[in-house]
Formats: C-alpha cells, structure tokens, sequence
C-alpha cells in the first residue's frame, strides 16, 4: 500500500436513562423482569391509548447536554419514525428529528502520548469532538425466538427513555473512539443519568467510519457500523472496516454507503441494508405530545443540579487527602467508588486506609469477576467498621481481607460477621503461649534447624501456630512470643 | 289532549329527573330503549349490544340514586358511544374487521367520566370504519341508515350515534369528530351534535384517527342534553398531553334565552359556492330568526375555504397512516392464517383486515409522508392549517358567532358515494375548518328538505366558546319550538 489513508470516525450513541419509569407512561424500567410484566397498555401501543411526557427524561437529557457543552434548545418537540417491526408495538418510534433538545456542544479528551514503544513521546493533548446534537427518544421491546421456531415480543424495554449523542466526524483512531466514549460514560455516569453498560446494552454506539488520504479535502463514503457490544469489539471493527475500505479504495472500486452489521465471533462485519434500499421513515411531528418549552430558569436549576465533575474532584481531593495521585486518579474513575471513598471517610476512617482498601481488595475482586464500579454494593459504614476492626486489632490482616469477600459479596455488617463466626484475634497471652508450646513440641526438627542458625524456620514455626489458632491471632504478637520463647529455652 | 310520550322519547334529562322523582326505575328506562332498539333494529345503529351488563349497572345507580348518592342531570339515562371509543369488557372494534373481536381492559376517560356521573352504557353504536367516512357505509358490520327515511344514510362517521339518538335508540350517545363525523350525521339525522374545542375532551381510549384533530362530543335530542353531557365529559386529564384545563365548565348555566346584540356572522361564499338552494333557504330563515331575536347579523366573506378539504385530507390522512400502523396482527385484533414470513403476515393481515377507504387513506397518507413529498404536501398543508385559523381568528374579533351550513345538502342515498371519494370529500367543506382550527362547533336541526330530511345547521366560535354556542343554539331551538 503505496497510499496514506485516514479515518474518518463518527458516532451515534445511544444511552438508556436511569429513571425509575418509562419515557411515556408510569410502568418500571428495571431491567430482567419476567416477559411483559413491565407493559401497561401505552407502552403496549394498545388502540386509544396516549403517550405522557417524564419529565426526568428532559432534564437527564438537559444535564447531559450542559456536561458536553451543548445549547439546550428553548423550544424542543417530537416526531415519529414509521417502520414496521414487531419489537415496536406502535410500528412506529417516538423520537426528536426536527427539533432536537440539545445542539452543538464538545467534549474534550486526551489524545497523542506514545502509541507504540519505539514512538517518541509528543506527550498527551486534548482535543475537542464536536457534538452534533442529542435527542431523546424511546426504546424498543426484544424479540425471543424460541426452539420451536415461534417468535415472541417482550415489551419490558419498550418505552425505556434513551437519549441519542450524535457527534461530528471528529475522530480519527479507534483510540479516540474509545477515549471519547469512555468521556460520555463518565460524564453519564457521574450525573447519575445512566449506568452506561455496553454488555447490558445500557450503552450503545453505531461506528460511522470512512477512509480518505491523508491532505484530501472531502470525507470518502462511509458505512454505519452496528452490534458493537464491547470497546473490544469497537477497537476490532474499526480495524476491520477501515482495511476493507482501504483495500476497495486500492483495487479502484467504491465504497458502498450501506449499514453493515458486526459480527464479533467472526471478527468481520456483514452489509444490512444499502442506501438504495434504506427505509423511508416518514418522519412528522408527533400530535400526542405537545413541544416542550425550557426557559432559562430550568436550564439553571439543571445546571446547579449538576454533580462535580471528575476535574474538579481530582483538585479537590489532591487538596483534602494526603493520598497518592494515582489513588485519586483511579477513586475518581467512578463517581460511585468516589462517592464510597467520601461516605466512608466521612465516618471516620483514615483516607490512606480507605484508599487501600478500594485500590487493592475491591478492584481486584471487580477484575477477578469482571465487574464495573457501579456495581459495588457494600455501604460506607460497612467498611468503616472493617477498617476500624483492623485499627482496633479486633481482627488481623487475614481475616480482615476474608470479612472485606464477605461483605463484598452481601454487604453483611462486619462486626457482627466476626462476633458471629468467631473471628476475633486471640488477645490472650496465656492461650497463646500453650499454642506456641504445643507447636514447639510437635516441630522438633524446624526447633533443631533454628538454632543451628536457620532463622527462617521461624516462619515455618509461625504459620503453624496461625494454623493451630485458625488464623484469628496476629502474626506478629506470635512471631514475637515465638521469638522469645526459643531464645529463653536457649 | 293529553299526548302520553313514551320512556324512549324523553330527553337524557327530563328521563333523569322523572328517576330522581321515582316516577320510573333505572332498569325500566333501561328495558325500554332496549326495546325501542329491537323496534328499530333494521337501522343497523349498533355493532354490539350489552343489555345483561346495563341492567346490573342499574341496579347499582338505582341503589346510588335512591341513597342520594347520584344526584346529577345524567344520573340513571342510559347512553351509547361510538365504537371506537375504548370500553373495559366490552368489544370495540372501529366498525372493522380488523377489530371485530379486540375487547379492551381499558376504558376512554370520556365513559368512565359518564359512568361515575350515574349514566349506564348499553352499547356500541356502528360507524364509518376508522371513523373514515361520512355515511356510515364503510362499516364492516354493515351501514347504518338514516331514521327518516332508510333509504339514505345516517351522514357519518358517527352516523349510529346519531341515528340511535334521532330514533329515540338510547337518550344521548357520544361520537368522535374529526372533520365533521359528530356534526354532518347529527345534521343528517335532525339531532344536536358538538365538537368541542381541542382538547376540552380527554382523548384517552378514542382510538386514534387524526390525532391533531379528533375531539369526542355530545349527540343528543336537543342543547341541554348536550349542555349537561358537555359538563361531564369536559375535563383535564393527565392521560392526554393535549388535554386542556378549563374553569368554564358550567355549560348547563349557558341555556339562556338571549341573543341581543349578539354579533352573527354568515359566510356569504359558504352559502352561493356549494350549497344546494334548500340547505341556503334553511340557513337564511335560521339567520333571519336570529335577527328578529335582536342578534346583529351580518353577511361577510370567509377567504381560504376551499382550501380547508385538501389541507384537512393531507394531514388527516397522514396522521390516519401512523395511527393506524399499530394494527398489524402481532399484539392483538385480527390475523390473517396463511403468511409464509413476517412481511407476508403484516402484508395479508392489512390487506384483508381494513376496507377500501381505509386502505386508500393509509396509502394517501403514506404519499404525502414520504420523502420528496413530506415538503409539497405535508408541510403545506400544515401552513393552511395555520393560515385557515389566522383566518378565524380575525373573524371571531368581529363575529362571536359564525352560521353556516353543516354539509352542502340533506342525506344522500344509501350507496350513492360508495366508491366515489371524489363525490364525497368536497362536502366536508364547513365542518372540516372546525378540526383544522381546533375551535368548537355545534350542528343544530333547522328545517327539512323537500323530501322530508332533516337539514342542520352549523354554529362556530372560537377556541373555548363553547358556552356561546350553547347559548345561541339553545336560544334558537326554543324559538323554534315556539314556531313549529
């Protein structure tokens, strides 16, 4: 390949809002209900039923606005999208074409740094994605096939409020993509307006993608690229795309505009539907539900709602805490392991302590099983009685960690956990002392190999007589005891 | 001489009153417009009849009445309504196959509204499919026809409410209207029939047609019935985003013999452009009353109405085109066997569960959406819309009230149209403006043509006037009263 090419990268994201009911009528939004358990007849799109505005909808879509710098429109209102499919009880979806809440905002992300090893470092640079615009809309239900060959609807989802972020086609690498997602999902998440979860599909971004070579002027044909379930998948199908495009490019054929469809266990995508044949929705103002107004006065008591960022966290706390940079950096990812952070220190417990805590128990235990931070479940006051145990030396570092899996897991109160199973440190020294004399006696040979200088064997004489305590002593009261024992018997 | 009126003859009111006083039972009243249902069967006014369920609900407001519980102008009357307005247990089907068997577990705020009032529901009166029509012929169950004469039609789409009404088939019925199905049957069928100003009637459980413009209204034997009904029904509800929240409403104290100095205005180009000479005459001796009452009225020109039929179809049928989407044989309502595939299931359930007007609006409304039209026709007809109620607008500065012809002639025959929108359409051209602007009007008997059917005429006000209407309307029919 003789030829420089760039890629030309625009999204489409989708967001579901975390309101407690739906965007046009009072049924829940919790997600995995039994099928059509969550349907009234509005959002089963039953014969004279009508369509009723949430208001948590607009200022979730407000806020999310003022977070990316967007003008929230004065006047926004709603139009229907026709098409037919069984997930959309309606046959068609009640969306904003025309007149769009919120227009021309921009986020900032950190691009550059070194992208490969033998790269030099040009260090790391912001640069703005310009926001097209962002609209609110409803979801549609799912559509179960079963192993008879029926096909069935679950309306739970339906009607769910979505938000959609179109953005400019700012981006130039899978690694802006993903910086800039990763900058929504932050924004949302700290607003509280979503959970963001691309599994779950609480996320989701369709890849506008085209290639063009470096210094042209116009943008080449692009494709949508949909079914994108994971940054990974993401990352793989921008490769992908933009190699197929590049090799149509070489081999002097055209680029087809057309939505392709991503295929993750094939790592390779598939074309949907053509221009030619893309459906036209026949898009009008929806007349069952009247526009909706927002003054300045609404816009600012959203805009004084607004949590504090992530920027503004990270100076705050380098400010308060006398913990490391890095810590900050990593608390501050999530507004919930942030707010975990606060609560619990809020209760006493010393920031280093609780800091260690979050940095090296819990995001090990998120990794291990592939959590996000969001879904942290322990209250504050839980783990400021662990850490205040372990101050206390009611429980050594072991069984902390043990109660910390527990509490993880149910967020069970730890003192009554240790009360209950019995796991407080053996403060008795006279208790202590016939264990240490009873492990002495049972261990001659590592008694022998100490004092012919192999002080090593303490460790060995040490962990048996945690063993014998079934690990509810502290090791290093043991270690001293040991220690003095072997000596006086010298 | 005295003249002893049947139960079924009574007005919603005076049938009321003669409850309270224990002159007669619910369930008597009940027992006899169910009979003079049976009399009059052949006029088709009903899809579907609920005579076991209107007895056991008299029982009950029998019991509320007699505790003092019920005591308002509608308690004890049984009604109609319209069958496509949503009924929890009770079949509604929207004059369509489509529906024949679709029973909802909801019901449209306007009859839950009447219920608690004491009013008993007897059954679902036949209609133009989708309320798409104005004879009452596209009904899948077959036309209703007009109670003068069954030779001609009802009018339409409301055309079983009115003819019910006119025949003395239940009291007081409500319709839907949106171009002129309440108001051109009640002209045709000699009942009073009023579209409301949008959104004083919650739209929750009308099945959609227009939604911009569909309003439900009273049809009833004369204006204090529909008064009384309009007090009931008239009411914010959170269900519906375009319902509106209304202090004025006491229509019951607007039945006021007054119309000194009331300002009258009569669209000249209404009366010499469309109208036949008998619909003319008719109106001109209602204006002339009017001026021998002491109102002021005046002949005046009222531009753009012949672009009111064009703009009305354009967004009506478009908005018809997404409404009616829903109906696809997936959720509920009919499907057609036989589909190899998704598309074809959707295909030949559409194709055999609407009927040809429906099927025609669907495709008229699909057009005018689509891209490359959306601007030409849509968006046009939407800037008529707004020109047509600057228009009104200016008029009801001069004019509290404005008279004109319902429809341009009397009742057409059975079959006449069938077939022919072209012959059809046109004559929507009074009651359509109604819809476009939103405002109230009302549809008045005023005399009969040469062949004996019943002729109307159409008072208009603007947004929210409807006591105006009621005043004039009630003022005129007691006149009348006195003249026949």
């Amino acid at each position: 390949m003789s030829k420089q090419y760039e890629t030309v990268i625009g999204l489409e994201v989708h967001v579901e809002l975390a309101t407690k009911t739906k965007i046009f009528c009072g049924c829940s939004t919790e997600f995995g209900g039994a099928p059509n358990t969550h349907t009234c007849p509005v959002c089963m799109g039953m014969p004279g039923t009508l369509p009723v505005m949430n208001r948590q909808v607009v200022e979730y879509a407000m806020a999310v606005g003022l977070a990316t710098n967007c003008q929230i429109m004065s006047y926004c209102a709603f139009d229907r999208k026709n098409y037919f499919y069984p997930d959309n009880p309606q046959n068609y979806q009640i969306s904003q074409l025309y007149r769009p809440i919120c227009r021309d905002g921009y986020v900032e992300i950190q691009v550059g740094g070194k992208a490969k090893e033998d790269d030099t470092d040009v260090g790391l640079q912001t640069k703005q994605i310009r926001i097209h615009e962002i609209h609110m809309e409803e979801d549609a239900g799912k559509l179960i096939h079963d192993e008879e060959g029926n096909s069935l609807v679950d309306y739970n989802r339906a009607g769910v409020p979505l938000i959609e972020i179109v953005s400019e086609p700012d981006m130039r690498s899978a690694e802006e993509v993903i910086a800039y997602l990763e900058k929504l999902r932050m924004l949302i998440q700290y607003i509280g307006a979503s959970d963001c979860k691309l599994q779950e599909g609480s996320m989701r971004a369709d890849v506008n993608l085209s290639v063009r070579e470096v210094g042209a002027k116009e943008f080449g044909i692009r494709t949508e690229m949909k079914n994108l379930n994971s940054f990974h998948s993401i990352t793989n199908a921008i490769a992908s795309e933009r190699e197929r495009q590049i090799r149509l490019l070489e081999n002097g054929e055209e680029v087809v505009q057309e939505t392709r469809r991503w295929d993750e266990d094939k790592e390779m995508s598939f074309a949907m539907r053509s221009k030619e044949d893309a459906r036209d929705y026949r898009y009008f103002p929806e007349p069952d539900l009247m526009p909706v107004h927002i003054d300045a006065d609404w816009v600012e008591r959203v805009r004084n709602s607004l949590p504090e960022f992530r920027e503004a966290k990270i100076a705050r706390y380098k400010q308060t805490y006398d913990i490391p940079d890095y810590d900050i950096e990593l608390i501050t990812d999530s507004k919930h392991l942030a707010d975990i952070f606060e609560a619990t220190v809020e209760l006493g417990a010393p920031a280093k302590k609780v800091s260690n805590w979050l940095m090296t128990e819990t995001l090990r235990i998120l990794k291990e099983r592939n959590l996000d931070a969001e879904d942290i479940g322990f209250a504050p006051k839980n783990l400021a009685a662990l850490i205040d145990m372990t101050q206390r030396q009611v429980i050594n570092s072991t069984v902390a960690k043990e109660v910390f899996e527990v509490m993880f897991e149910s967020d069970t109160d730890p003192v009554a956990y240790v009360e209950e199973k019995g796991l407080g440190m053996i403060n008795d020294e006279g208790a202590l002392l016939r264990t240490i004399e009873q492990v002495l006696e049972d261990n001659p040979k590592s008694v022998e190999d100490y004092y012919n200088g192999r002080k090593r064997a303490v460790g060995f004489l040490v962990g048996q007589a945690m063993k014998a305590t079934g690990g509810k002593a502290d090791p290093t009261s043991v270690r001293k005891l040991l220690e003095q024992k072997l000596q006086n018997s010298n | 001489m005295i003249i002893s009126m049947q139960i079924w003859e009574y007005t919603a009111v005076e049938l009321s009153e003669r409850i309270k006083r224990g002159e007669l039972t619910v369930a008597e009243a009940v027992e006899a417009v169910f009979d003079r249902i049976a009399e009059t069967r052949e006029l088709n006014c009903y899809i579907t009849l609920e005579k076991e369920a209107a007895l056991k609900r008299a029982e009950q407001v029998q019991e509320k009445i007699n505790a003092g519980e019920l005591a308002g102008p509608l308690a004890g009357v049984p009604f109609a309504v319209k069958d496509n307005l949503c009924t929890r247990g009770i079949r509604t089907t929207c004059g369509s196959k489509m529906l024949e068997n679709y029973v909802p577990f909801y019901s449209a705020e306007a009859v839950e509204r009447l219920e608690e009032a004491g009013a008993v529901l007897i059954g679902k009166t036949n209609m133009d499919e989708f309320a798409m029509g104005s004879t009452s012929e596209t009904s899948y169950f077959g036309a209703a026809k007009n109670p003068v004469n069954p030779d001609y039609v009802p009018g339409g789409s409301s055309g079983g409410s009115a003819a019910a009404v006119a025949v003395g088939a239940c009291p007081f019925s409500l319709g839907s209207d949106t171009g002129g199905s309440i108001r051109q049957p009640a002209s045709h069928c000699g009942v009073v029939g009023l579209k409301p100003t949008y959104g004083s009637v919650s739209r929750y459980g009308l099945v959609a047609h227009g939604s911009s413009l569909d309003q439900i209204g009273p049809l009833s034997k004369d204006v204090r019935d529909c008064a009384a009904v309009m007090e009931v029904i008239c009411a914010y509800d959170s269900k519906d985003s375009t319902s509106v929240q209304r202090e004025d409403t006491n229509f019951m104290d607007a039945l006021v013999e007054d119309v000194k100095g009331m300002r009258i205005g009569v669209p000249s180009n209404y009366l010499d452009d469309a109208a036949d000479e008998e619909v003319k005459a008719a109106i001109l001796k209602a204006a002339e009353m009017y001026a021998g009452m002491g109102a002021v009225v005046e002949k005046f020109k009222l531009p753009l109405t012949e672009y009111g039929v064009p703009a009305y179809y354009t967004i009506a049928s478009a908005e018809a085109s997404s409404n009616l989407e829903r109906f696809d044989g997936v959720k509920y309502g009919w499907r057609s066997e036989g589909a190899q595939d998704m598309h074809s299931m959707y295909k030949k359930t559409r194709s055999a569960g609407f009927g040809a007007e429906v099927k025609r609006r669907i495709m008229l409304g699909t057009f005018v959406l689509s891209a490359g039209y959306y601007e030409d026709y849509y968006l046009q007809a939407l800037k008529v819309r707004r020109l047509i109620k600057n228009t009104f607008e200016e008029s009801f500065k001069k004019y509290d009230i404005i008279l004109t012809p319902v429809s341009p002639k009397a009742a057409m025959k059975l079959g006449e149209s069938m077939g022919h929108p072209l012959r059809l359409y046109p004559a929507d051209v009074y009651t359509v403006t109604a819809n476009l602007t939103g405002f109230p009007a009302m549809s008045i008997p005023c005399g009969k043509d040469s062949k004996g059917l019943p002729i109307g005429m159409q008072l208009m006000a603007g947004a929210f006037q409807e006591k105006k209407l009621i005043q004039a309307a009630y003022t005129y029919e007691q006149e009348r009263l006195r003249h026949v």
